[in-house]
């Protein structure tokens, strides 16, 4: 499994920009810089995945504090994080030489900000905690309400819809993916950034499991037989 | 409820990595009134909170009880009274408002209350705000709260530590009526003379293990602080 | 839930006796009032429309200062041993703080809400029921989770800037809700306020309930 995954990756990411740079035509409206709709979208999707993925490893922490579930919720909102920082910097470079704006108030790159700021609170707070073992279980407590909010997030944003109208009717319909291979672009550079995202997790949480072993080794050698450290 | 008050084997506790306590054997049967010593950072406090199930152990076996500590019922924690460093009591309250409140939590009766009051000697502070005690004053009120619902096993963590010799006194003659009274009690002291004439059994944690334990019952003073010395002064 | 009956007692008790929340919450809630009305510098024809952000923006910044003392009050003496030694529900500390914290920010609501009437030349009276339910939802959602997270907070390093960090992004379907239910409210009444308080109230139910399963994992020893 450990070598099917980053071949694999490598074979999606590859296929993906071939598709997206060579084959995909040109969309009638915006241009070639449209083609970072495709990795825009698909990091999306993934940075919502992520944190699905937070939340469910969270809660079978709490439910039976299992290590791997911790480093997993771990690993996934550092990646989630990555892929939404992703969405928020290739959604400007799209939107600039279309609408001439950097920044829209559309509801889903609203939401994505607010999903960015969610993952960053949880990585501050295990990274500035404290050391206690309890601050994993905090930080599950917040990865779980995260997820309960998303659909708040969701609903609220779109009352936002009075602040810049034309703006959101235009991007609403940016979308229309007309020809066929615009349509297996967007679903193979989805896959391509999911197998992506899956094996940078697994990395991280191998690496993760590897630090502590390291730090009980490293106890173990400094301490004289009978001795507390 | 069968099993002994405590039974501790190879108790391990670790904070962000760094083991507190090393594995720790402890077992207290009732009616016994164990004092533990340990100069400061042997983790006696540690202990105590994870007895009292405000801890969770990182290793080893606890049973309080005959349960077992991580999955403690309401029953067994209502048989446990500790009293911390601190009073655990609000100091804008009174005492007997303090009081009041366990009381109420605990499902105890009023009379109670002022039972408590009576005994520790607190009934004329009462109405005060616990903000305005003194220590022994403060101390006696968070023994009363730990003993409103009669627990059988009652951890004190340094009771006698900031007390005046007349406050020693009283707290001792406490501790001796609460042991004819049929509870268990296990103390923490770094300081050896007050806490023999207590005790039933001395016991010396030190580096996070148990190193030596003894018969209390009258013990000479001299030879329990000399064999405190032993370990502690023994290795620097 | 009567030991939730029983804390929250102690904890209004407290605060008669010392009235210190509630009164440096107040005087916290007006400086801000007024910082950020002056902030913005409105026209006098304009200052009106500001009237819900400014309101929701006091009235979170205040929460997120104010909060934080009902948790250290346990913390003070060890309060919290004492309480979690009881033969309660920690469900039932988590109720009984949530309620001091809704009735705490209820009065620096109250207090507030018509200095926003004064400064922004708003006349609240017309609007006043769907005002005060307004607030109600909002604040019942800021206290679920603030006090889920204040317990969190008071427990780890770095605790100052910890509960905002961790409450202010949750918060913003809040604060859009109540906000454009504000605004719907002092418009024309509750109908226009719908989907403001459907948020609202949505954010309160999953919250509250939430809190109240949750609660037990964070006092957990």
């Amino acid at each position: 499994m450990s070598r099917i995954l980053p071949a694999a990756t490598g074979i999606a990411v590859l296929a993906a920009l071939a598709l997206v740079f060579l084959v995909v035509p040109t969309e009638a409206d915006m241009g070639i810089v449209q083609r970072i709709f495709y990795f825009h979208v698909s990091s999306a999707w993934v940075a919502f995945l992520g944190f699905f993925t937070v939340a469910g490893a969270s809660a079978v922490y709490l439910w039976n504090g299992s290590r791997g579930a911790d480093r997993l919720a771990h690993a996934a909102a550092e990646v989630g994080v990555l892929f939404c920082s992703i969405v928020l910097v290739t959604g400007p470079i799209w939107a600039r030489p279309i609408w001439g704006v950097w920044w829209t108030w559309d509801p889903r790159l609203t939401m994505t900000v607010i999903l960015w700021a969610v993952y960053a609170s949880y990585l501050m707070l295990r990274a500035f905690g404290g050391g206690d073992e309890a601050v994993a279980r905090y930080a599950a407590v917040l990865g779980i309400v995260g997820v309960l909010d998303i659909p708040l997030i969701m609903v609220s944003v779109r009352l936002l819809r009075g602040i810049h109208p034309a703006v959101i009717a235009r991007n609403e319909g940016g979308s229309g993916l007309v020809d066929p291979w615009m349509r297996i672009g967007l679903l193979v550079s989805a896959v391509a950034l999911i197998l992506l995202a899956w094996w940078l997790t697994t990395l991280r949480v191998r690496s993760a499991r590897l630090e502590e072993e390291l730090a009980t080794l490293r106890r173990r050698l400094f301490v004289r037989p009978g001795e507390v450290a | 409820m069968p099993g002994p008050p405590v039974r501790a084997e190879g108790l391990v506790r670790t904070f962000a990595g760094t083991p507190v306590l090393a594995g720790v054997d402890l077992a207290l049967d009732a009616g016994e009134v164990v004092v533990l010593l340990g100069p400061n950072g042997a983790g006696k406090t540690t202990l105590l909170r994870l007895l009292a199930l405000l801890l969770r152990p990182s290793g080893g076996r606890l049973a309080l009880f005959g349960e077992d500590a991580t999955r403690a019922s309401p029953a067994v924690r209502r048989r446990i009274g500790y009293v911390g460093h601190e009073s655990a009591c609000y100091a804008d309250l009174t005492g007997a408002e303090n009081l009041a409140f366990y009381a109420e939590l605990y499902g105890v009766a009023p009379a109670r209350v002022r039972d408590l009051l009576d005994w520790t000697g607190l009934d004329g502070a009462a109405r005060r705000p616990v903000r305005t005690y003194s220590r022994g004053m403060t101390q006696r009120l968070a023994l009363a709260r730990a003993l409103l619902h009669e627990p059988d096993l009652l951890l004190l963590d340094e009771p006698f530590s900031g007390l005046d010799p007349e406050a020693v006194a009283q707290l001792q003659t406490r501790i001796g009526e609460l042991r004819t009274a049929g509870h268990t009690i296990l103390l923490t002291t770094h300081d050896v003379e007050r806490a023999v004439p207590v005790a039933t059994r001395l016991a010396l944690l030190h580096r996070g293990r148990v190193a030596w334990t003894r018969a209390g019952g009258g013990a000479d003073a001299a030879t329990i602080v000399a064999a405190y010395r032993t370990v502690i002064g023994g290795r620097a | 839930m009567r030991d939730a009956l029983a804390i929250l007692r102690k904890d209004l008790r407290i605060e008669w006796r010392t009235r210190e929340s509630v009164s440096s919450v107040f005087v916290l809630g007006v400086l801000l009032l007024v910082v950020l009305t002056v902030a913005q510098d409105p026209e006098a024809e304009q200052a009106p429309a500001l009237a819900p952000g400014v309101l929701w923006a006091a009235f979170v910044l205040t929460g997120l200062l104010g909060i934080q003392r009902t948790f250290l009050l346990e913390r003070e003496n060890d309060c919290l041993a004492g309480l979690l030694g009881a033969p309660i529900d920690p469900a039932s500390i988590y109720v009984g703080k949530l309620a001091a914290n809704v009735v705490l920010l209820g009065l620096v609501q109250a207090f507030v809400l018509p200095l926003v009437g004064l400064f922004l030349h708003l006349d609240l009276v017309p609007a006043l029921p769907g005002l005060i339910a307004v607030c109600f939802l909002g604040n019942l959602g800021f206290a679920a989770l603030a006090t889920l997270f204040g317990a969190i907070a008071v427990r780890v390093r770095a605790r100052e800037v910890m509960l905002p960090l961790l409450l202010l992004p949750l918060l913003v379907p809040l604060l859009i809700g109540a906000v454009q239910a504000t605004r719907g409210v002092l418009a024309g009444g509750l109908v226009l306020a719908g989907g403001g308080i459907t948020v609202l109230a949505a954010f309160d139910v999953v919250f509250t309930v939430a809190g109240w399963l949750l609660f037990a994992y964070v006092v957990a020893p």
